[in-house]
């Protein structure tokens, strides 16, 4: 096939979208796809119309095969809306393929009626491949969408999953739960010397009994931590490292001899308080609530 | 002259520095700081740093070896204030000043220059 009759099909066949647009479209609002996403008949009727028009560019423009063509980059942003409200059920999913998939059948129904049978199949060929097209786009555009979500929700639970607790006058504590990646200490030892700017604390207890390993980069992290508030002023208190951890520390000949350590958060929260020449201890008259 | 105030008060000298210096001014600094300790027999020396939101190498290394020269003098030098954003970065740089006291505001390094209250105190002549 020459390029002159590739060139005769992209324009016959964007002239059957362009005269079949209305009947095209009351079929694909009728469609699985749209009918699932829309909340009602006009919705899906837009959706469609607007669906065919970056279909219709992207052929005109002869680049039905191609994701990146302007008519379907029209689309990306409609398509990844379109996506997230199938969120709500279960996302793009194979059945969304396949529900794209059906968007063939009224189009080659309808080319088949209009056609000269010399274009039939060179003609369906082109727009089985741009609804393939359109289908690619879409899962890429559910799945751009959902590495945003992703990304969002990380550094949501990196703000989250550090909170700076203050535990008396003068100490503050930061409980460290789960594993810790260089990002995650980094944002907890930022938080950390802010607070202690903020609040003016004199102790600082970095509590690492939720967190299972340590790694090198960590503890160095964790040192480095420490003896930052020391040049601010303040003292840090590491505690609930456990065994196996204190184990891997000694064996990485990580040396915390500056850093004070104690085994459980009480008793950093003792040590605090003795630094700041408080004293806790029970009343021989049994327990006085002040 | 390198523009650093220092206020001498009960005792301790009181250094604000309220600009980014220039090495030879660090240097000046130093050298003025110093005489000013003998000059007015000080207990300590308190400097202030909240003011920077950079301390290079040079002047770390220079606030270090005040301490060791006040001490040589029986003065005690604290450093307060220093931002967080500086104390890490001193830190990664591997500064970590081991020996350099430290408060984390004026008020407090005050307190802790102040002579121990008790029996003990010596009579300053």
């Amino acid at each position: 096939m020459t390029t002159t009759s590739d060139r005769q099909i992209t324009t016959v066949v964007s002239d059957f979208l362009d005269a079949q647009k209305d009947a095209i479209v009351a079929q694909w609002a009728g469609s699985s796809f749209f009918r699932s996403v829309a909340q009602d008949s006009d919705q899906a009727a837009g959706d469609s119309a607007e669906v065919l028009r970056g279909v219709r560019r992207a052929i005109a423009a002869g680049q039905a095969d191609n994701p990146g063509a302007d008519g379907f980059n029209d689309l990306r942003s409609l398509l990844t809306a379109l996506a997230s409200q199938l969120d709500g059920n279960e996302g793009v999913s194979a059945r969304t393929a396949v529900e794209v998939s059906e968007l063939k059948q009224p189009l080659l129904r309808l080319w088949q009626e209009q056609a000269d049978a010399e274009l039939l199949t060179p003609g369906a060929v082109m727009l089985v491949g741009a609804v393939d097209t359109l289908r690619l786009v879409l899962v890429e555009s559910a799945l751009a969408a959902a590495r945003d979500t992703l990304a969002i929700q990380r550094e949501q639970l990196s703000e989250l999953s550090t909170p700076v607790i203050k535990l008396w006058d003068g100490v503050l504590a930061i409980p460290l739960i789960g594993t810790l990646d260089s990002m995650r200490s980094q944002v907890a030892t930022e938080s950390l010397l802010q607070a202690i700017m903020t609040q003016q604390a004199k102790v600082a207890i970095l509590d690492i009994t939720g967190v299972p390993t340590v790694d090198t980069m960590v503890a160095q992290h964790l040192l480095k931590t420490a003896m930052a508030a020391r040049l601010m002023g303040a003292e840090c208190v590491i505690s609930g490292i456990r065994p196996q951890i204190a184990n891997t520390m000694v064996q990485l000949g990580i040396d915390l001899g500056e850093v004070a350590t104690r085994a459980r958060l009480a008793d950093a929260l003792a040590y605090a308080l003795h630094r700041l020449g408080l004293q806790v201890g029970s009343s021989p008259a049994g327990p006085d609530v002040r | 002259m390198a523009g650093v105030p220092i206020v001498s008060l009960n005792g301790v000298l009181l250094v604000t520095i309220q600009e980014e210096l220039l090495d030879q001014s660090v240097a000046e600094f130093e050298q003025e700081l110093t005489e000013k300790v003998v000059e007015t027999r000080a207990r300590g020396v308190l400097i202030d740093v909240s003011v920077l939101d950079i301390i290079d190498s040079f002047l770390a290394r220079t606030l270090h070896d005040i301490a060791a020269i006040t001490s040589l003098m029986a003065a005690r030098t604290v450093v307060v204030g220093m931002r967080p954003a500086v104390a890490i970065t001193l830190v990664e740089l591997g500064l970590t000043l081991p020996g350099l006291e430290t408060a984390l505001s004026v008020e407090e390094g005050l307190s802790l220059l102040s002579p121990a209250p008790g029996p003990a105190r010596t009579a300053r002549p």
